[in-house]
């Protein structure tokens, strides 16, 4: 296997994501789909750190794993306050952030 | 020693903080009239030091400039890049001047803890005052156009703070608003005319910037010195600077504010308006000699200009009644003589005139503040008389003021007038009719100092007895009076002329400061001619008739002076409402001024173009908003939208560049 594929791959996982963040409604939805553009990300970041035979790429990408749980943390407590409030996690529902 | 010069300087500015700052709570107004008086009489020590020490040094050592730090400093990399100072130049003019600033000025703040007493804002005059002080240093001290046009502006916000002093006051104002001006409009019209010939002197700046690349006086009067005498430049530079000294120095046409500017207390009077700011434009004439002596022109403008105030002044003066209007008149008109002086090229006799005149005519003003006071506020002469057996001391020292202003031989004003006489009719750039004007001004200048003193001192008593009782003024107001009319007595001793035995001592000492001028002008030494006695005894004789003339028609036969004005009612009404000079201006410049600031820049540009400008501005981004906003719809994911997609215009960008 050549990085390309490696490559290939996480293109098309972030750009799942993106389009998962543009379309759904469904706030649990639209942040699990940044997840998955997260992850992409770190799967290019392995890619060339093996392609490369430098460790240090493995070594960000567990940051940025933890970093993630921490945000996952925080994203979900807002939905579940923003649920609490509206009695609706859609997103086209929630446009208060205007004016 | 001479590096001492700053301290002269900083001392009238620390007690201007002093009292400014802290002056209210000072409760003792002997503490703040010590401050205010103290910090002048150090610089006055000081200076006093520094002249004793310059006595001793070669003529070519006795100037120094002190630099302090640079003030404004533009690096443009061309020639005519902009730096200016703040450094203080010391020479035997700037120490004359100075020593007349501040010895006189420290007697007239000793006088005014006397005249002065009581009054609720009694800090706040003696800080105006050491301001005043620090300003005129400033400007007679400053080693570059842009420092004396500093102090030359703080000069007019002194004498426009200390006219208004009084700021509710009604007062009688030439011309305008009649009944209704208080003191604080007489303020307004000083301040509004110096500040036309202040434009003079600004435009006159540039032009020295723009023509010799430099403000420093050393700088441009060194580059002066190689030109050849004449051309367009020079004469507009010279005439400019000429028309600022004519605004500060009240010449025609802009003498108007001066009569107006007794409004303020007297002693402001004494100080500002007779001894020291209103000769500042002599003073700029006589430093910057060097340029006028480039424009012969200029100088000839200067000389009629200086001849027609001496008697334009002078015939206004025969008939005021206010005794500090009368004063103020022969001021101008005395003026009038100094620029005689150098309009014909006699720097020196200029300048002593200026020293004597500081000397006598301070002592007058002091006196008539001491009538003034003496006499419960009231100023019109055609209500005094009679006060010399009540003021002695004050008569006393009148007398030898009005005997020096006259030009009575041995008093200071005989040789300071006649020396400027004499050099209207000899110099090359005198001629018969400059000295003419100068021989009758003299004449009138006797006549109603005169009038003036026989009216108020002399004669029947013309007040009420039970409301007015005359009294001799104290003690802090009569030593400065006879100090004064020592120094009055004595002063021209200075200068006495060759032809009368004398070395003529401020000639030698100022021939330094003109030598370039005079070099240029072709200006050499002249012995004493038979000439010189025959007019100087002719002036004697004239100015001695004039009081003869005022003691016969004042003192022994007092209807002629009736009969005169009922024989001449016109000429009496046109000297009385002086020329009508403020009438003019009135409706000529004021009025038309003031419509068309009313109707077009109030009404017009203001309202309209700039308020409209400002409200239009706010009324278009109001309107912009108002259909701009409505993109931010409150969806996040709309946002996301626009973000990804300018994220996409990006890589494209990149991509495909």
């Amino acid at each position: 296997m050549t990085i390309q594929a490696y490559l290939l791959l996480s293109a098309i996982t972030f750009i799942l994501g993106v389009i998962g963040v543009l379309t759904r409604r469904n706030a649990i939805i639209v942040f699990m789909s940044i997840e998955l553009m997260l992850n992409s990300v770190n799967l290019s970041l392995i890619a060339f750190s093996a392609y490369l035979g430098d460790v240090r790429g493995q070594m960000l990408v567990f940051f940025v794993m933890t970093v993630a749980a921490a945000e996952a943390a925080v994203g979900l407590a807002i939905i579940i306050a923003l649920f609490r409030n509206k009695r609706t996690v859609n997103l086209d529902e929630i446009n208060i952030l205007k004016w | 020693m001479l590096s001492l010069a700053p301290y002269i300087v900083l001392f009238p500015l620390v007690g201007f903080a002093v009292l400014g700052l802290f002056g209210h709570r000072f409760k003792n107004e002997k503490l703040v009239g010590i401050i205010g008086s103290g910090a002048v009489g150090l610089s006055f020590l000081t200076a006093a030091a520094m002249f004793i020490h310059m006595l001793g040094l070669a003529p070519d050592q006795r100037k120094e400039i002190i630099e302090l730090f640079t003030w404004i400093s533009t690096f443009t990399g061309t020639a005519t890049s902009l730096s200016v100072s703040v450094a203080y130049q010391i020479d035997q003019l700037s120490i004359l001047m100075v020593l007349i600033i501040t010895g006189v000025g420290f007697l007239i703040h000793v006088y005014s803890i006397g005249y002065m007493h009581g009054d609720p804002g009694f800090w706040k005059f003696f800080a105006y005052m050491n301001l005043f002080i620090f300003m005129m240093l400033n400007l007679v001290m400053g080693s570059n156009f842009l420092l004396m046009f500093l102090g030359w502006e703080g000069v007019g916000l002194c004498s426009y703070l200390l006219i208004g002093f009084w700021h509710d006051r009604k007062f009688e104002t030439g011309g305008y608003k009649p009944g209704t001006a208080t003191t604080s409009d007489a303020a307004k019209k000083a301040f509004v005319v110096n500040r036309i010939g202040d434009f003079g002197f600004l435009l006159g700046m540039f032009l020295i910037f723009t023509t010799f690349g430099s403000l420093d006086f050393d700088t441009v009067f060194a580059r002066a010195a190689v030109l050849s005498v004449g051309g367009g430049v020079m004469f507009w530079i010279t005439f400019l600077l000429f028309v600022g000294a004519t605004g500060k120095s009240a010449q025609i046409p802009l003498f108007v504010w001066l009569p107006d500017a007794m409004a303020g207390p007297t002693p402001v009077s004494a100080l500002i308006h007779a001894a020291t700011m209103v000769t500042a434009g002599v003073y700029m004439v006589a430093r910057c000699s060097i340029l006028f002596a480039l424009s012969p022109e200029t100088l000839q403008v200067i000389a009629v200009v200086g001849a027609l105030t001496v008697l334009v002044a002078a015939t206004m003066g025969l008939v005021q009644n206010d005794i500090k209007k009368v004063l103020a008149y022969s001021t101008v008109s005395q003026l009038g003589y100094m620029f005689l002086a150098m309009g014909v090229a006699a720097f020196t006799a200029g300048i002593f005139h200026l020293l004597t005149h500081a000397f006598f005519k301070a002592l007058l003003f002091l006196g008539s503040g001491a009538v003034i006071h003496a006499m419960h506020e009231e100023q019109d002469i055609q209500k005094m008389g009679g006060l010399m057996k009540y003021m002695p001391t004050t008569f006393r020292t009148f007398v030898v003021g009005a005997f020096a202003i006259a030009g009575i031989f041995p008093f200071a004003g005989f040789f300071s007038k006649d020396e400027i006489l004499w050099k209207a009719f000899s110099s090359e750039y005198g001629s018969v009719f400059l000295w003419l004007a100068g021989v009758l001004g003299a004449a009138l200048t006797a006549f109603y100092m005169f009038r003036l003193l026989l009216l108020t001192f002399e004669g029947k008593e013309r007040f009420d007895h039970h409301i007015v009782h005359p009294h001799e003024a104290p003690k802090t107001m009569t030593v400065p009076l006879i100090v004064l009319g020592v120094l009055s007595l004595v002063g021209g001793f200075i200068g006495i002329p060759e032809s009368l035995g004398g070395g003529n001592a401020i000639e030698h000492w100022l021939a330094p400061v003109f030598e370039d001028a005079n070099d240029k002008l072709g200006i050499g030494y002249h012995s004493p001619s038979a000439m010189e006695y025959v007019l100087m005894a002719l002036s004697l004789g004239i100015a001695i008739g004039g009081i003869f003339v005022a003691r016969a028609m004042y003192l022994k036969r007092l209807e002629i002076a009736e009969n005169l004005k009922n024989r001449f009612p016109g000429l009496y009404k046109v000297l009385w409402n002086k020329y009508y000079v403020d009438e003019v201006y009135d409706k000529g410049v004021v009025t038309p001024t003031v419509r068309l600031s009313e109707s077009l820049l109030w009404k017009g540009v203001d309202v309209n173009v700039i308020d409209g400008a400002v409200n239009g501005t706010a009324k278009l981004m109001n309107f912009a908003a108002h259909y701009v906003r409505l993109i931010q719809t409150g969806v996040a994911q709309m946002y996301a939208v626009v973000f990804v997609g300018g994220i996409l215009v990006v890589i494209a960008w990149i991509v495909f560049r």
